[in-house]
């Protein structure tokens, strides 16, 4: 069957129980959206859960907030952004007949995810050095709530998760990076660049949703 | 077909060597694989069964003390759901007959099936271990603040949890997307079996309600080592949180347990009447009716955890609307079998012995939606009961119905119908000798997880036990047919049953490709009369 396609994979030869490369591509993509509807729901869970803690105790979320810096989490939305673009630039490229481009956009999309890392970093451990920390641990002397360690567990637990993600993709790009300066990728076939792709812009737009809650409400 | 006859070359055959089954990307080796590692975990959880009903023949302690039976009920528990009834049907025999229901060479992602695979042995493998560490006490719905507070190897088992619902989320998303994308020419989802459609309806509840579980115990696992708080009203949290986020995934998961065992239903009843299957689209649309509804009653567990009487009312009349897409199910599967031409196989004699103890099942679990019974059912061996009819009555029923259905096709060997009666007769009497008294022991305030009892409850506590001792001989008279057919039972022709889906027009056993020529469908699944 794959020989009747040789001009459509030249390097790349779809599996044998698909009928063509479309066809692989297909089923290849409704994957990837179906696991990002899990990653969707999975964080869905831990918004649910801050809406309704945030119900509860609203004056003390907003002096949770309060003690973020909305510049940083601001910096790193528009770090973010930036990647997603240059992410879909490297599928664009692709797609386009342009191979050559794709592992610079690829290199630029990691230096932001590495970015995006440091920031938080910085973030993190001042919130440790002034005593924010999560639960049981919080330390803080100067709160006006005496909850107020619940609110930075919601912010450890949600950036923390994310952040975990945004490894997990950084991860994620070096692998089709690497196979894109091989060569493995052109126009008939990315479907690993495009899948990858699909799961940075989905934490990218989780981003979008935590910046707001973690930062500005309140 | 005839060719591969000839040839003798099959999936089992065509390669040799332990490695050629460990990295086998074939979805039926895959099947086979999971196979033996549920039979396995299966015999491990009814074991825990078994000396758990033997720990309650008598009043005070016998067996063991409190600690110890504590630590084995959630055994029994935490193996039966996540490492048999939940993988059971789908990844054995889903796995295995899926792509051939549909005319496909194999699932969407083999990759990925094999992957899942070895997630879950690692899962499993990971909670097994906790047994040999400081075990686990909680139960298998790991309750907060229990679970923060004691001592034992809670973490261990919740992550082991979380690794075999990763696995269970591939198998999910891989069927959606072969479902979607590999049928064979003319096969339209009007004409697909309606096994397919019940993995169908599973796998979007494995997909959707599996990450709301993960969350919740990646929540628990941090609040052991990190002491975040938020299941922790000393820290500002609330346990009850814990018991919504849990429920959200785990009521769904009940019929992630009970609709392929519905598709099996479907399947033998319509073979073994000889007569087309009775409302092939309702039955279709009600499993999707019952995925969908499953998501917005999981309150119904929490009627006495201080939920609000306007959350218990609608949840309650929302798990009573649940029965009546299973109803609709039960009302075609009994109109199949009118006029008929019954013929009392092993496998159709399961089945029906399904329909009769999913009907008590599902009859008392409109019972318990009822808030003001369920008040007094609450935490009480009437639940036991009601939801071992619907696990064991239904589920495992159906499993082995399934398993002797497919036997001739999986292993290419028949089994010895006697042999299979005699181990029918002993799982469904037993059954009903084990789980009925413990209707009437709960409707008699008899609580459920304790180790000990009233005196008053003796004698139907040692019916029970004596009955747990019959389904346990069944069972393993069932496994020794099963092994001695797979041994040296005589070959099974391609289509010992007249079936009439794909899957009975390749040899038994299937060939590594399953079909020679794509099969081009040209009429619905079940053509009788
Ligand atoms: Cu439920």
């Amino acid at each position: 069957m794959s020989t009747d396609n040789k001009a459509m994979g030249r390097k790349h030869h779809f599996a044998h129980h698909f009928r063509s490369a479309e066809h692989e591509y297909e089923s290849a993509k409704q994957g990837i959206w179906l696991f990002m509807a899990t990653e969707i729901l999975m964080f869905g869970a831990i918004f649910a859960a801050y809406a309704i803690f945030h119900s509860l105790y609203p004056s003390m979320f907003a002096e949770g907030a309060s003690h973020l810096d909305w510049r940083m989490g601001f910096i790193n939305t528009c770090v973010l952004l930036v990647s997603s673009w240059t992410m879909a630039m490297a599928i664009q490229s692709l797609q386009s007949g342009k191979g050559k481009n794709a592992a610079p956009y690829l290199i630029v999309t990691l230096l932001c995810g590495a970015g995006f890392m440091v920031i938080k970093y910085l973030e993190y451990t001042h919130k440790f050095h002034l005593g924010l920390y999560p639960g049981k641990w919080f330390t803080y002397e100067g709160a006006q709530h005496s909850n107020l360690a619940l609110y930075f567990s919601f912010y450890f637990v949600m950036s923390g998760l994310h952040g975990i993600h945004v490894l997990l993709g950084m991860g994620l790009i070096t692998w089709v990076l690497i196979r894109t300066m091989r060569g493995e990728f052109d126009e008939h076939y990315y479907t690993p660049v495009e899948g990858v792709g699909i799961f940075w812009h989905i934490i990218d737009l989780i981003w979008i949703y935590l910046f707001p809650i973690l930062y500005l409400i309140g | 077909m005839a060719a591969h006859v000839q040839t003798g070359k099959n999936y089992i055959n065509e390669f040799a060597g332990l490695k050629s089954w460990l990295c086998s990307l074939d979805h039926k080796r895959i099947g086979v694989m999971y196979a033996i590692a549920v039979g396995i975990f299966f015999l491990v959880g009814g074991i825990f069964a078994l000396l758990l009903r033997t720990e309650l023949f008598s009043a005070g302690p016998t067996i063991m003390g409190a600690n110890t039976y504590n630590q084995v009920m959630t055994y029994h528990g935490a193996v039966m759901v996540f490492m048999v009834i939940i993988p059971g049907i789908p990844a054995v025999l889903g796995n295995f007959f899926l792509p051939l229901h549909i005319g496909a060479k194999d699932v969407a992602f083999p990759r990925l099936n094999l992957l899942s695979w070895y997630v879950f042995m690692a899962g499993s493998i990971l909670a097994i271990s906790t047994l040999f560490t400081s075990k686990i006490d909680t139960g298998w719905t790991f309750y907060t603040p229990y679970s923060i507070r004691t001592s034992t190897a809670t973490v261990t088992m919740v992550v082991a949890a979380f690794i075999m619902g990763i696995s269970s989320i591939l198998t999910g998303l891989n069927f959606i997307a072969t479902t979607h994308t590999l049928r064979a020419p003319g096969m339209t989802m009007g004409r697909i079996p309606l096994f397919v459609w019940a993995l169908y309806s599973t796998s979007i509840l494995q997909v959707l309600a599996t990450p709301v579980l993960g969350i919740t115990l990646l929540l628990l696992v941090a609040e052991r080592t990190l002491g975040i708080g938020i299941f922790d009203a000393a820290l500002g949290g609330d346990p009850v949180l814990f018991q919504h986020f849990f429920w959200f995934y785990s009521h769904p998961a009940v019929y992630i347990m009970i609709l392929p065992a519905m598709g099996i239903i479907s399947e033998v009843i319509t073979t073994f009447s000889r007569k087309t299957i009775f409302g092939y689209t309702a039955i279709a649309y009600s499993s999707l009716g019952i995925a969908a509804v499953s998501f917005f009653v999981w309150g119904h567990h929490m009627y006495v955890s201080g939920q609000s009487e306007i959350a218990n009312v609608i949840f309650s009349a929302l798990t009573i609307l649940v029965g009546v897409p299973t109803a609709i199910k039960m009302f075609n599967w009994t109109a199949t079998l009118y006029r008929g031409s019954i013929q009392f196989t092993t496998p159709m004699l399961y089945a029906l012995g399904f329909l009769f103890l999913f009907a008590i099942g599902g009859v008392t679990g409109i019972m318990l939606a009822l808030i003001g019974l369920d008040v007094h059912f609450h935490d009480t061996y009437f639940v036991v009961a009601h939801f071992h009819y619907v696990m064991v009555g239904g589920v495992l029923m159906a499993l082995m119905s399934g398993m002797f259905y497919w036997l001739p096709k999986m292993s290419g060997k028949m089994y010895q119908e006697s042999w299979a009666r005699i181990s029918f007769v002993f799982t469904f009497i037993g059954f009903n000798v084990t789980f009925f008294p413990q209707f009437i022991l709960g409707s008699m305030g008899m609580p459920r997880r304790y180790f000990d009892y009233l005196p008053m409850y003796e004698s139907l506590n040692r019916i029970s036990t004596i009955g747990s001792y019959m389904i346990g001989f069944g069972f393993v008279v069932g496994l020794i047919t099963v092994i001695r057919a797979i041994y040296s039972g005589p070959p099974a022709p391609a289509n010992p049953w007249g079936g009439k889906t794909l899957e009975w027009t390749v040899a038994s056993p299937p060939p590594h490709h399953n079909f020679d020529v794509e099969p081009v469908i040209t009429a619905g699944p079940y053509e009788y009369r």
